[in-house]
């Protein structure tokens, strides 16, 4: 049948494809790059005025996208948060998608109505992103929940932020998964700071991992900046949470490279910080690796990072050629049955 | 002064923060970063981290200690940054610091100010756009305040401050750039529950709240019909007085307002208005609000959902020259019914 139907599932295979593409390590590299690519172009668009709004971008903590998408599987749910591009596309939503969605236009994951902050996608189990801090902790134990009743072979995983594990919802989120032993893996991602304070400033333990004790939960603390080491990490709290043995908390050290938001220049960071954490930048890292284990050449790694420049600037020329959601895409989608 | 509306505001709270040392403000990175949308900046150096403090992003632990520290001898302003993150706060100010008095047999009070901003037109998106009011309404023991521009913001936070109740300042951000002339000192503190005639008129009382008092000043240019626009400025209380002599005036009302047509704050008004003041009407009170939809993040479609000049003055045009209420831009075009 080619209807509407049949188009769908053909969008939405291009997603699998690009999930199922994790397998390869250099597809994995590459990702990465995209993802790094992407963002870059991102705070340009932001900063030459074509973009408006806000937006939270993801350079720097690559690995640990890539990490987690290539361990799930696209039947399990995440939930992140409003900085969420990278783990957006890592689980393979297309750049057309994304880009689409934080540009307004009708080809947006939820057909341009939510922006950079807000982006979807059903068929890789991405549940809503949520732009208010914590807000997604407490619902991937929910969804974990469903799995469980069910007994759907399915887990969830919770991405969210150092700063997050000071709210509420943090905590409640995990001693509820804790003692409901609920198939869900909490993954904080430590860039050391929250909006413009370091985690000194505002959080009482350096590693958020010590807050796993306090729910009887186990918990790693991982490098951030591996993709082998996180996808490691992942695989064996998604293990535990699929054979039964509940909740992980799972604490990835890293670093956001740019600012916290499009206004910001990052200007509070101590000299040097930034430079050192260069020093172990997450897809040299694995450029290194791949290259060291012969998957990758130098000269195919720079034949790799020109075409994903070029599929990047074309996308940009393809999103801003499309059409812009119009009126009726506000009117969609907020209840079934009619509302007020 | 020509200010900036955050320039009049970290004005205020400076000038409360000199002649009162039991005031203290918190919030996240309003200290060392003198606020997200520099509404504190400079005090930090002035007062300290003491009475200046950034907090863990924990909006629920801040307030709350808002409340405790109200409760007993200090005078706190809280900065929630975005309206929305109060609703992980909300136990705090609604079930717990508006009841203090009540509950402790006016042993206790609250005497704190929640200040959040609010509102669409900066592209923040569904989570981030939004006005909020009703959240507090009906809640005894709660006071609610609106600036329409620095100096309103200005007049408006240093009596919130000054209040024995707890008090918030809903700050529409869109505004925060905007400048205006201040009155600085004494004589620019405004009294809570007080609304402001902006321009005098026969035909119509427009009320607008906010960043919608602009819209309804800008609609009262080049028209058939004169109005009497008026910046409610405080939403609880509100000016009953001041609206309902104006009507009775006028013999019409139109509500301007921010935010989604069901249950938005022009609702109390109108009911208010058409039962208090019915022989005085001449046509139903209009409500020109926002459709029943979440603030949409594409600009073109942000400015579509926002009540415009343009559209506030077709609205009253059909209102005053019929004597009938005119359909809203959703259900004419088919969007909604
Ligand atoms: C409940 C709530 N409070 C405050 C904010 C504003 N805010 C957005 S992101 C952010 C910092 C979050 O830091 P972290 O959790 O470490 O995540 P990161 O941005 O570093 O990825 C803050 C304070 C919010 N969105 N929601
Ligand atoms: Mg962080």
């Amino acid at each position: 049948m080619v209807g509407k139907g049949g188009l769908l599932v053909m969008i939405k295979s291009q997603q699998l494809q690009r999930r199922e593409s994790l397998n390869d390590p250099v597809s994995r590299w590459d990702r990465m790059l995209e993802i790094r690519y992407f963002e870059d172009r991102i705070k340009e668009l932001f900063a030459e005025g074509l973009v408006h709004g806000t937006t939270h971008t993801y350079q720097g903590q690559e690995a640990i996208a890539i990490g987690i998408a290539m361990t799930l599987r696209p039947t399990d749910n995440v939930c992140c948060t409003y900085r969420s591009h990278g783990i957006a596309l890592a689980l393979g939503m297309t750049t057309d998608s994304v880009l689409g969605e934080i540009m307004g236009r009708a080809i947006g994951s939820i057909g341009g109505v939510g922006g950079s902050m807000h982006l979807s996608d059903a068929s890789i189990g991405l549940l809503p992103t949520s732009a208010i801090v914590g807000g997604g902790i407490p619902v991937a134990a929910g969804a974990a929940l469903s799995a469980q009743v069910l007994g759907e072979d399915r887990c969830a995983v919770a991405v969210f932020g150092d700063g997050a594990s000071n709210i509420g919802a943090f905590h409640e989120g995990l001693n509820l998964a804790s003692v409901w032993k609920l198939p869900v893996v909490f993954i904080c991602e430590n860039n050391v700071y929250g909006e413009y304070s370091r985690i000194n400033l505002t959080t009482s333990v350096e590693d958020i991992s010590i807050r796993a004790e306090s729910y009887s939960m186990p918990t790693e603390i991982i490098d951030g900046q591996s993709v082998d080491k996180v996808a490691q990490g992942v695989a064996r709290a998604v293990e535990r949470a699929r054979s039964g043995g509940g909740p992980t908390l799972l604490e990835c050290k890293t670093y956001r490279y740019s600012g916290h938001s499009r206004a910001d220049a990052g200007l509070y960071r101590p000299a040097g910080e930034l430079e050192e954490w260069l020093k172990r930048d997450p897809i040299d890292l694995y450029e290194a690796q791949l290259i060291e284990a012969g998957l990758l050449s130098k000269e195919r790694a720079q034949t790799i990072r020109q075409e994903i420049q070029e599929r990047i600037a074309q996308l940009v020329e393809r999103v801003m050629a499309s059409p812009l959601a119009d009126v009726s895409a506000m009117f969609r989608n907020i209840s079934i049955g009619g509302g007020q | 002064m020509k200010l900036r509306m955050r320039q009049a505001i970290a004005h205020a709270l400076a000038d409360e923060m000199r002649q009162d040392a039991r005031v203290i403000i918190m919030g996240e990175d309003i200290a060392a970063a003198g606020g997200p949308f520099k509404t504190s900046e400079g005090l930090l150096e002035e007062f300290g981290p003491n009475r200046v403090r950034d907090t863990p992003i924990s909006e629920m632990g801040f307030l709350g200690a808002a409340v405790g520290a109200a409760a007993t001898g200090l005078r706190p302003v809280v900065e929630i940054m975005f309206v929305e993150f109060l609703g992980v706060a909300l136990d705090q100010l609604v079930t717990e610091a508006a009841k203090f008095r009540y509950l402790s047999g006016g042993a206790y009070g609250a005497p704190l100010v929640v200040r959040a901003s609010v509102g669409s037109g900066l592209g923040f998106g569904a989570q981030h756009s939004q006005t909020l009011e009703t959240w507090l309404y009906a809640t005894p023991g709660l006071k609610l305040v609106v600036p329409s521009g620095a100096r309103t913001a200005y007049g408006l936070v240093r009596a919130a401050i000054r209040d024995e109740n707890p008090v918030a300042v809903f700050e529409p951000r869109v505004l925060y750039a905007e400048r205006e002339e201040v009155v600085l000192g004494e004589s620019g503190i405004i009294p809570i529950g007080t609304g402001e005639i902006l321009n005098k008129g026969n035909d119509v009382t427009i009320v607008g709240l906010g960043q919608t008092v602009g819209t309804a000043l800008a609609a009262t240019q080049s028209t058939t019909w004169t109005a009497d626009v008026i910046d409610l400025r405080s939403l609880i209380p509100w000016d009953r007085e001041m609206v309902c002599e104006s009507v009775a005036r006028t013999g019409r009302l139109v509500l301007v307002e921010e935010s989604p047509f069901s249950g938005g704050w022009g609702t109390e008004i109108a009911s208010y208005v058409a039962s208090e003041c019915f022989s005085e009407l001449k046509a139903p009170v209009l409500r020109i609000t926002c459709p029943d939809v979440p603030v949409p993040y594409p600009p073109h479609l942000e400015k579509r959902f926002l009540p415009s000049s343009e559209y506030v003055r077709e609205q009253i045009d059909v209102l005053v020259s019929t004597n009938k209420r005119d359909q809203p831009w959703w259900v004419k075009g088919g969007y909604l019914s």
